[in-house]
Order: structure tokens, then sequence, then C-alpha cells
């Protein structure tokens, strides 16, 4: 998993194939890089847009699809009201748009098949993003690790990816979906009605036949924090959790 | 290349020059964590001073506190991206710990130590000569455990995930080793004036 290599992951363009809106406020853009690339799921990119003046933004993006779909890579954007770089994504770019990038980059939040589990994935709004390639990779690899995920939006029109995580639980397979929504005013049947908390983490762990050996923790830093305190409350051991914090 | 339709929020001119390439200016408090926020429990706190695998000098809590105090106030700038500008700091400078331990810097390398057992490599001569602190303090509050409390290593000219979190030694080294984010992928130095984020860059 250490990245050994010191060669410089150099700038690149990536034309935006398609765009695929996921709910309300989060946006799924298809890229294609000019130098494809395979990443491991968990990894991301950063993103560079330029001004005619020169000026520049860059931001990091997840890797929302599988491995298995390079060269093609999905990042799942959210529009933040008076951002810099997510408005522009959503107001302004079109398909066969080229959008400069570089990547895969990362280490350290990143889960292959191979490595085995079982893998507890919780993930806040569009922190899902990485967690869903890890998902997603296991589905396209047939990998049969066990592997739960606790996924808390605020209502059932903002669950991203809804539809595939609903139909990866129906397999049964292996993968199991907790859901709760913290903003929902229906009650909906199975599904959870309140922030992530050690109960509900304790609910995600049983789900696996055995403790998860790793779990990964992604969405904002709030998030981050009280999902991974809750986890340690949960006796997740701390050195087993790992987290990607979205800023803000 | 320029981006189509892309105009961008550019900073007012007073302060652009103090935003490295492509950073942007936040109000918020950039964090970059690989685990959960550990518990460093005041009475069992300790901080070392190591050369090599030898330890010469360690302060309790109390000892610590009893070293001079330094305020500074610095830009703080996130590889994710995150600049924040004038944030106030107080702690224990490099330099008086030194002073404290009665040793001049002893090697050229640095490796910084936390409580959860993650590390980070920063060349002596950026922590010395008024450069970096041990911090125990934000704008003039203990600093929390989400930011690094009790303490944190502060290297503001360096992109943040150097200024390590529950920091607890620091190891002067005869090479440069690299720290837990260095063998992941980022930068060995991290200068973020010349875009140092990842391995191989400039
Ligand atoms: C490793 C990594 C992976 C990531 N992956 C994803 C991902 O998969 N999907 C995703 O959606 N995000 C992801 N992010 C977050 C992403 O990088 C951006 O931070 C996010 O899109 C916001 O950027 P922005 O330019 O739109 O907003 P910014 O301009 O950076 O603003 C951020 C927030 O601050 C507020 N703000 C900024 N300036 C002002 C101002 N002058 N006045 C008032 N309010 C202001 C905005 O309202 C906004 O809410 C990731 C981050 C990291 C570090």
């Amino acid at each position: 998993m250490v990245i050994s290599s010191s060669t410089r992951i150099e700038w690149q363009t990536a034309t935006v194939k398609e765009i695929v809106p996921r709910t309300p406020r989060v946006t799924s853009f298809v890229l294609t890089p000019s130098r494809p690339f395979t990443p491991k799921a968990g990894q991301h990119v950063d993103v560079r847009l330029t001004a005619p003046d020169g000026y520049q933004a860059q931001r990091g993006y997840s890797i929302s699809s599988a491995p298995e779909s390079a060269p093609d890579i999905e990042l799942a954007i959210e529009r933040l009201e008076e951002g810099e770089v997510s408005p522009f994504f959503h107001q302004v770019v079109q398909p066969g748009d080229e959008i400069e990038l570089r990547g895969p980059l990362g280490g350290h939040f990143v889960w292959a098949a191979e490595e085995g589990g079982p893998i507890l994935l919780i993930a806040g709004g569009s922190g899902v993003a990485p967690l869903m390639a890890m998902a997603r990779h296991r589905a396209a690899s047939g990998s049969t690790v066990p592997m739960a995920m606790l996924f808390s939006c605020r209502t059932w029109d903002e669950v991203i990816f809804r539809d595939e995580l609903l139909a990866m639980h129906r397999k049964r397979d292996g993968f199991e979906l907790i859901l709760t929504l913290t903003r929902d005013v229906e009650k909906r049947n199975g599904l959870h009605g309140r922030r992530i908390d050690s109960a509900m983490v304790t609910e995600a762990t049983e789900r696996l036949p055995t403790p998860p050996v790793l779990t990964f923790v992604c969405g904002s830093n709030a998030f981050v924090s009280a999902a991974s305190e809750s986890s340690v409350a949960a006796g997740v051991p701390a050195g087993s959790i790992r987290t990607e914090r979205y800023g803000g | 290349m320029v981006t189509r339709g892309f105009f961008g929020r550019q900073p007012p001119p007073d302060i652009s020059n103090r935003v490295p390439p492509g950073q942007a200016l936040t109000d918020d408090f950039p964090v970059l964590s690989a685990g959960p926020t550990p518990k460093v429990p005041l009475d069992t706190w300790k901080f070392t001073l190591k050369v090599g695998p030898r330890p010469v000098k360690s302060w309790t809590w109390e000892e610590f506190n009893a070293l001079p105090q330094t305020r500074m106030t610095r830009d703080i700038h996130c590889v994710t991206t995150w600049s924040k500008l004038d944030t106030p700091w107080q702690g224990v400078m490099i330099d008086d710990l030194l002073g404290d331990a009665n040793i001049e810097p002893p090697t050229g390398f640095t490796l910084a130590h936390s409580f959860d057992g993650y590390t980070t490599n920063v060349p002596t001569a950026d922590l010395v000569g008024g450069k970096s602190m041990v911090a125990t303090h934000f704008e003039g509050k203990p600093l929390t455990p989400d930011h690094g409390g009790p303490a944190r290593l502060l290297v503001p000219h360096l992109y943040f995930w150097k200024s390590a979190k529950w920091v607890n030694a620091l190891q002067f080294t005869e090479r440069d080793e690299l720290g837990f984010w260095e063998l992941r992928g980022y930068h060995a130095y991290g200068d973020p004036w010349r875009e140092q984020r990842y391995t191989g860059d400039p």
C-alpha cells in the first residue's frame, strides 16, 4: 500500500464523458483521462481550474467508480452554496469539456479485495464517494469479503447512489447497507432516523460475521470526528479506523 | 490550460501574495488526520527529545508548561488546499526545548512522533531559528483534541500535515527518514510555495 515510486504524478487533461445527477445536490461527472490510470478504491484526484488571467483553483475529489471502470473515473460532487469549484462543476461543465487533473493520489485510505475483511464503511453525505468505490470494487471483482456500509444522509432523496446500494444489499452476497436519515420527516421501515451513534455502529458490526479488520470513515470533519468516536465507543479498535475528512 | 467558463473567486489583491498557488482561503480550521482523535491524559503526558534511539530529555506536562512561552501568529496551509491567515498560537519554541536540554541541534533531520503512532519528517533547520514550536494554545485557549491537543508541532511554513498533532517526541536522525504520510505518497519536504504536495513534485 505504500507508494514507493518517486515519480511525479503529472497534471493531465480529462474529457467529461457523462454527467449524471444523483440527488438534488450531488451530480456525478464521468471523466476519461487522456493518460489512463487504474486507481485503487478510495483514492482521489486533484482537479485544477484555470481562469483566463492565470488564476488557479484546486480541489480534491474522491474517485467513486471501481478500479474496474478504468480508464473512466467518476467523481460525485456536492454543490456547496457560495463555493468556488463545486458550483462551477454543477453550473458550467458540459459533456465534451476538458478538465485538468492529476492522480491517482493517496495511499492510506485505500482498500483492495485481496486484502480481505470484514470491512466496515461509514459515510456521511458526499463522503460516500471513496466508500462507493470500495463497494463497487467488491462487486466488480466478484469478491465475497463481508462488507457493511453505514450511510448517513439528510433525507431519502439525498441518499447518493441509493438504487445501486439497495441492489447490492438485496443480492445478499455479504454486502449490508444500514441507512440513517437525519432530517426526514417520514419514518421508514428498517431505516434509522438519528445521527450515527455507538449503538448504530454496533448494529453494523453485528451484521458482519466477525469484527471488521478495517473501518473507513469519510465525510465532513465534524461527521468524521463523531462517527469515529462512536466506532471507538462501540469497541472498534482505534488503530483499525482510517479516516478521510472533506473539510468544513 | 485555461478551463472553459472558469473565472474563479480570487483573493483580494492585498492578501493574494500570502496565498500559495492552488490554495484557497478559509475561515474554517483545516483538519487532516489518518484516524480517530486520541485521548491524551495530561497526568501521563510526556514529551521527549531523542538523538537517534537515545532519549536525552523528557518533560512532564507541568515541567513543559514551566518552559518559556512564545506567541506567534502565522499563515497556515493545508495540502487539501485550504489556507488560513493570521492564526494565533502559543507554546514552547524548539529553540527553547534544545536550550533547556542543553544541546545544540545534533543532526540535520528530525522525525516528529505522536501519541497515536504517526510520524512526520522535517529537516532540523526548519525547526530551529524561531521557525517552529510545540503549540499548546490556539486563539488563546488550550488546544482541543481535534486540533492536536494537548500539544502539536507547529511548522507553519510547511504544509500543515508536518505540524504533527498529539506530538510526544522529536527524534534527531542522521538521515532523512520518511514519516507516515510521506511514506504514503506525500512530499518529503512539503513547501506550499513550491506546491510540494505529493512524492515527486519538484
Ligand atoms: C481527499 C478529498 C476528497 C474529496 N472528495 C470529495 C468528493 O468526492 N465529493 C465532494 O463533493 N467533495 C469532496 N471533497 C471536498 C472538495 O475538495 C471541496 O472542498 C468541495 O467541493 C468544496 O469546494 P468549493 O470550491 O465548491 O467550495 P469552497 O470555495 O472551497 O468553499 C467551501 C465552503 O466555504 C464556504 N465559503 C467559501 N468562501 C466563502 C466566502 N467568501 N463567503 C462565504 N462562504 C464561503 C462555501 O459556502 C462552502 O460551503 C474532497 C476533499 C478532499 C480533501
